[in-house]
């Protein structure tokens, strides 16, 4: 609570206070093991993305028919697939993948919310009235079904997914974003701001926008753990990423005909996405936890 | 109470508008010709004109909008390409298939998620909360038609217990219905817990232990009935979560249901077909939420008298 209230107070003496809050929430960070374990995962997942050329053991396209559907171990650690091809350095590349939709989608949905939330939010009146309508409609649609018929409209394709996954983020940010403004707004700190004389576009961007930004990282980190998921889910249902390009949801499906005889074409990338997930979901849960813990509930 | 109902009604009005709108745009996505795409080479004439019409493509928008609002409103979904039916037939025999389904999915979440959260927030950091906690992390994180697979394999082919995929007996329903509520089991877990858990520290619970009431009806009696809400809430938004989820599933174990048929009609271009679902589910959603609405009414008054 107490960097909770330390993060309202800005102005003269804003610099060293805004150290002690990451400081302090570094602490909090730290203390937490789970928190540490997702760090830990997905610090692995961007070596692996970053270093994969280097990191896989094989080409990840290169096939051996004769080892098609090899068991793991061996010359192939975690198996082949149907086609022979590396499941390890599939994983490896597929984490490229991953990490990308991810980023880049939660790259659309938080330019969507930052720009059209902190309209709303400031705004306030029938352009705000406007946006959230919007928001509601878009709301309704259940769990993945507007990332699908977006993504079944446009093609398949790993850009094409990207867009989906964005669009599917967006209204949930954009409402986040306005609400946190909308309190922020109206603080203390705000007000002094404008009665110093301080336009309107510089109190939300220097005053506003900054205290929304513990809950924008921490809806990041949470997103990015559902944007793994839907990508992996559009890629399986083959709305996704399309052959070869080695998607973890794609990869899982490519199994599918081969349950008996090689479960492991399925069953090990599905152990990668559930990795990568838990890993962004422990680290959004510990963000949240260190950097405000009145987050809790909302998010 | 009652201007209650009327108003939340009303503000339905508008989201199930816009909701029509939506999915009456994502033709306008599709690039190039949709009708083209949509009916392939070999298409007659007269079908290209009929769905030209249907669609309505080269009208203005609002035209086109106050038409599709005009054929929803009739029951008239348009027909499919592939099957050459009615959508509204198409989208009737799949959907009871999706709503059972998706109700035993939800019961499953509401019974076991429950359970667990309240025995996690009546004894605190004990082995069963620890196991619950990190049970419902890995439950959150899996994806839904992976855990799907790996059932299959475990229950279904080196145990020959369940069958594999298809409907008809209580027995098929058993693997997709954990498949599709593990999710959800996780996410009701946690919401009950932190909620239970915020609930036993109020000062009422305490007066409640003070003056001797026995300590299972403080959690079934004053816990649990005022940690409803937050929950109340989170089973309605699960139900979205559940029909997205459905999707999937339904395609992992051949469901018959509406998830698979959209999925069929998808990889057939039939997006008329597929217009037809994605409005159903989004209706049925809409649908569920405001009754989840009038629910809180009905459980806090101070709601309603809020409007």
């Amino acid at each position: 609570m107490a960097a909770g209230a330390a993060a309202t107070f800005t102005g003269p003496a804003g610099a060293p206070v805004r150290a002690t809050l990451s400081a302090d929430a570094w602490q909090r960070f730290r203390k937490s093991r789970l928190a540490m374990a997702g760090l830990v995962v997905v610090g692995l997942l961007v070596i692996a993305a970053a270093g994969a050329p280097w990191l896989a053991p094989a080409d990840p396209a290169k096939q051996s028919l004769i080892e098609k559907r090899a068991r793991p171990g061996g010359k192939f650690l975690l198996g082949a697939d149907e086609f022979g091809r590396d499941i390890l350095s599939r994983l490896i590349y597929g984490s490229r993948v991953a990490l990308l939709v991810g980023g880049l989608s939660v790259a659309i949905a938080l330019a969507v919310a930052l720009t059209l939330g902190s309209v709303a939010g400031f705004v306030g009146g029938w352009v705000d009235a406007l946006i959230m309508r919007a928001v509601e409609i878009l709301l309704a649609f259940p769990y993945l079904l507007l990332a699908i018929a977006v993504v079944s409209a446009l093609g398949p394709g790993v850009l094409n997914t990207t867009i989906a996954v964005g669009i599917w983020g967006a209204p949930t940010a954009t409402r986040l974003v306005r609400s946190a403004v909308l309190t922020a707004r109206d603080s203390e700190y705000a007000r002094a701001a404008r009665a110093l004389g301080a336009t309107g576009a510089r109190v939300l961007v220097r005053h506003v926008l900054r205290n929304v930004l513990p809950s924008v990282i921490v809806y990041s980190t949470l997103f990015m753990a559902n944007a793994i998921l839907v990508e992996a889910a559009l890629s399986f249902l083959g709305l996704g990423a399309q052959p070869p390009t080695p998607s973890w949801g794609l990869m899982v499906s490519s199994g599918r005909d081969f349950l008996l005889v090689a479960p492991h074409i399925t069953t090990v990338p599905g152990l990668a996405i559930m990795l990568a997930v838990l890993g962004f979901n422990l680290l959004g849960d510990g963000l949240r936890d260190a950097l405000d813990p009145r987050l809790r509930g909302q998010l | 109470m009652l201007t209650f109902v009327a108003r939340r009604l009303l503000l339905a009005v508008p989201v199930l508008l816009g909701v029509v709108f939506v999915v009456m745009l994502t033709v306008d996505l599709i690039p190039g010709d949709a009708v083209a795409l949509m009916l392939g080479e070999h298409a007659t004439p007269e079908a290209v004109a009929r769905l030209r019409d249907y669609l309505g493509l080269d009208k203005p928008l609002l035209v086109r909008y106050a038409a599709y609002v005009g054929h929803v409103a009739h029951g008239d979904l348009g027909r499919s390409i592939q099957q050459n039916r009615p959508v509204v037939d198409e989208l009737g025999d799949a959907w009871p298939a999706t709503l059972e389904l998706t109700v035993a999915a939800l019961c499953l979440a509401a019974l076991v998620g429950v359970a667990a959260g309240v025995v996690s927030a009546v004894w605190p950091n004990s082995v069963f909360d620890a196991v619950a906690r990190v049970g419902s992390l890995f439950g959150l994180s899996m994806p839904v038609f992976w855990t799907g697979l790996v059932l299959i394999v475990c229950f279904a082919l080196w145990l020959p217990w369940l069958p594999v995929g298809g409907a008809g007996s209580l027995g098929h329903l058993v693997l997709p219905a954990i498949t599709l509520a593990l999710p959800s089991v996780a996410m009701v877990a946690r919401m009950t817990r932190s909620s239970v858990l915020e609930v036993l520290r109020e000062d009422y619970v305490r007066t409640a232990r003070a003056k001797g009431v026995a300590e299972r009806l403080v959690v079934s009696k004053h816990a649990l009935r005022n940690a409803a809400i937050p929950i109340l809430t989170l089973l309605g938004l699960q139900a979205g979560q559940l029909m997205g989820g459905a999707v999937l599933t339904e395609t992992v174990f051949a469901w018959p249901g509406l998830g698979r048929l959209m999925v069929k009609a998808i990889f057939a271009r039939d997006y008329v077909l597929l217009q037809g679902a994605v409005l159903v589910f989004a209706l049925a959603f809409v649908l569920i939420n405001l009754v989840v609405d009038l629910a809180y009414g009905a459980l806090d008054p101070r709601v309603a008298r809020q409007g």
